[in-house]
């Protein structure tokens, strides 16, 4: 961890910021109807259904699949000594359980966390409400990883 | 099919896909937007970069906003977020409010969201996220069917 208060760590902490911001943006993800149009199956036999984001999972997959493929490669990290791969594998109760929760939310309201920390560019009427309320989402989730287990699950976030 | 945008939305996806392989390449970490936020609270030992990470994202839709006011589609859409669905009884701001809650506790506990599981743990070929992933697409596809948000 010794390098992540350097310069070059932080400034590529930023450019992918940056990167995702504007991809969120271009692809429209930063709506939150859109997102939901793509949810609502219920349209496909009628029409009006838009499968943009099956699009955006697509590209950025391909791309990411790429810098992973070239990280195996290289063994490291460019400004750390190893890549931060979550070492817990197992498919439990609590990921399963999770992903539920996760999934109600979603389609409650079409946002996920990356186009709730987006939309801060917009305010729209009740983000902070959102984003008050996944922060103490977070808290409460937390609660429920025992210590231990969060520090093995730490790295993967 | 008039709001379908394949080649803005592969475009769009290219960049997430850069920005997470960015990050991946340089600092060895998962852009995995759950974590990056659940992780500002302590005991956090790496809040800085995290805190750097979601400024700028903030920042990069902003400016974008302003350089591409065209791909604001609808105008209105990002004033405010979608209705409680009518038939419920259940006021907008507390709608969202448990959509948040719900959010928040899902992506801690099930340890990620639409970005490190959806596309840096698939990218890595992990079963977890991909078991992940399949679980909260079905739910929030049945719960998009159920409560007609749309």
């Amino acid at each position: 961890m010794m390098n992540a208060l350097k310069l070059p760590y932080l400034a590529t902490a930023a450019l992918s910021g940056a990167l995702f911001g504007f991809g969120l943006y271009v692809s429209q993800m930063v709506d939150p109807l859109k997102v939901l149009r793509f949810l609502d199956f219920g349209a496909i036999p009628v029409g009006g259904w838009d499968p943009s984001l099956a699009f955006v999972m697509g590209t950025a997959l391909i791309v990411m699949f790429i810098a992973v493929r070239i990280g195996k490669g290289r063994g490291a990290p460019l400004f750390d000594t190893s890549f931060h791969e979550p070492e817990y594998d197992k498919i439990d109760r609590r990921l399963i359980g999770g992903a539920v929760l996760f999934g109600i939310g979603w389609g409650m309201a079409g946002i996920c966390p990356g186009p709730a920390i987006s939309l801060i560019a917009f305010v729209p009427d009740n983000l902070w409400i959102f984003l008050a309320a996944m922060f103490v989402g977070s808290l409460a989730g937390s609660v429920v990883i025992p210590s231990g287990h969060a520090r093995r699950l730490a790295d993967a976030q | 099919m008039e709001s379908f945008t394949p080649l803005t939305a592969a475009l769009g996806g290219a960049l997430i896909g850069l920005a997470t392989a960015v990050l991946w390449l340089g600092n060895g970490r998962i852009a995995g937007i759950s974590g990056i936020f659940g992780q500002l609270l302590p005991p956090a030992q790496t809040v800085v970069w995290r805190l750097v990470f979601l400024v700028a994202l903030v920042v990069a839709t902003f400016v974008a906003a302003g350089k591409l006011p065209a791909m604001r589609e609808g105008g209105d859409v990002l004033a405010k977020l979608v209705d409680a669905p009518a038939g419920w009884g259940v006021p907008t701001p507390v709608w969202i409010a448990i959509a948040g809650l719900l959010t928040g506790i899902g992506t801690k506990v099930g340890n990620g969201c639409t970005s490190g599981h959806g596309v840096c743990g698939l990218a890595r070929l992990s079963l977890r996220s991909l078991v992940a992933v399949l679980v909260f697409f079905g739910v929030a596809i049945v719960t998009v069917a159920v409560t007609g948000v749309v």
